[in-house]
C-alpha cells in the first residue's frame, strides 16, 4: 500500500534506505517541481516543533540521566554524602543544570502521554494534531515553571 | 523482510512495542519519586536511605532501569538512523552511525552497572 500522501503510480520503494533518503528519491523521481528541503528555512507547523523538541528533550535527559544517577548515588552512599549534594544542589549553577535537566524530563513525559494517546486513536487528525501540540506546549510550560519555583 | 541489525529487538514492531511499555514504567517511576520528593521537602537521610531499600522499590528501580536502557537505546537509534545518514554524512554515514551508536551503547552500560551498584549498597 502507498502511504495516503503519495498517488499510487508515484510510489516507488527503494529497500534498504532510511525512510528520509525513499521519500527524498521518490520526490526527485517522479516530481519535476523544485524541491525545498532546507529545514531551517521552512516555517514549522506547531506539532513539527512538538515533536523535535521530544526529540532534543530525549537527548538532553540521556545525558542528564548522568546528574541523576550520581545525586542518587551520593545521596544514598552516606549521611555525609547527603549533605554534601544538600550544599551541591544549592549552588546557582547547579541549581539552574538540575532545572534544565529536570524540564528536559518533564517536557519528554507530557509529550510521550501525548504519543500513547495518539496511539489510542485519540488527536488523530489534523487538528487533533494542532491541539494536542498546544496542549503539550502549554502544560510543560506551567509544569516547568512550578517546578523552577520550587527548586529555588 | 529487511531487519535492523542494530535495532533494539531486530523488529520495528517489537521496538514500537518496547518504547511504549518502557515508557510506561519510567514515567511511573518519575511520577512517584518526583511526588515523593515534593511532599517530603525536609527528608532526612534515614528516610531517603528507608524509601530505596525496600524490596518493592527495588523490584520498581530496577524494572526502571531496565527499561531506561531499553528506550534510550531505541530512541537513540531512532535518531542515529535519521539524522546520521549518506543526506548529511555521505559515504561516511555508516561509519559515523555505527561509532556513535557504539559511543551511546557504551555509556548504557555504564548507566546500566552503575545503577545496579547504587541500588544494591544501600543499606
Amino acid at each position: 500500500m502507498p502511504p495516503p500522501w503519495l498517488p499510487d503510480n508515484n510510489y516507488k520503494c527503494f529497500l534498504g534506505q532510511p525512510a528520509s533518503v525513499n521519500l527524498l528519491r521518490v520526490i526527485k523521481v517522479n516530481n519535476k517541481r523544485p524541491v525545498n528541503l532546507d529545514l531551517f528555512t521552512i516555517k514549522q507547523p506547531l506539532p513539527a516543533i512538538a515533536s523535535i523538541l521530544h526529540r532534543i528533550s530525549g537527548i538532553i535527559v540521556f545525558a542528564g540521566i548522568a546528574l541523576l544517577m550520581y545525586v542518587l548515588d551520593k545521596t544514598l552512599a552516606s549521611e555525609e554524602g547527603f549533605v554534601a549534594v544538600q550544599d551541591f544542589l544549592d549552588g546557582a549553577f547547579v541549581k539552574l543544570i538540575l532545572w534544565g535537566v529536570l524540564s528536559a524530563l518533564v517536557y519528554h513525559l507530557v509529550a510521550g502521554c501525548k504519543h500513547l494517546l495518539m496511539d489510542m486513536g485519540v488527536g488523530e487528525t489534523l487538528q487533533g494534531a494542532r491541539t494536542g501540540a498546544r496542549l503539550v506546549l502549554g502544560i510543560s510550560a506551567i509544569l516547568i515553571i512550578l517546578l523552577g519555583v520550587s527548586i529555588w | 523482510m529487511v531487519t535492523q541489525v542494530t535495532s533494539f529487538g531486530r523488529s520495528g514492531l517489537s521496538d514500537w512495542v518496547v518504547q511504549r511499555v518502557s515508557a510506561v514504567i519510567l514515567g511511573a517511576y518519575t511520577i512517584f519519586l518526583l511526588f515523593w520528593v515534593a511532599s517530603t521537602p525536609d527528608a532526612s537521610y534515614e528516610q531517603w536511605t528507608a524509601l530505596f531499600s525496600c524490596t518493592a522499590m527495588r523490584i520498581f528501580s530496577l524494572l526502571s532501569l531496565l527499561s531506561l536502557i531499553a528506550h534510550a537505546w531505541i530512541g537513540i537509534w531512532t535518531i542515529a538512523t535519521d539524522y546520521l545518514t549518506p543526506m548529511s554524512f555521505g559515504k561516511a554515514a555508516t561509519k559515523v552511525r555505527f561509532l556513535f551508536l557504539c559511543a551511546c551503547a557504551i555509556v548504557l552500560f555504564v548507566y546500566f552497572i552503575w545503577g545496579i551498584d547504587i541500588l544494591w549498597g544501600v543499606k
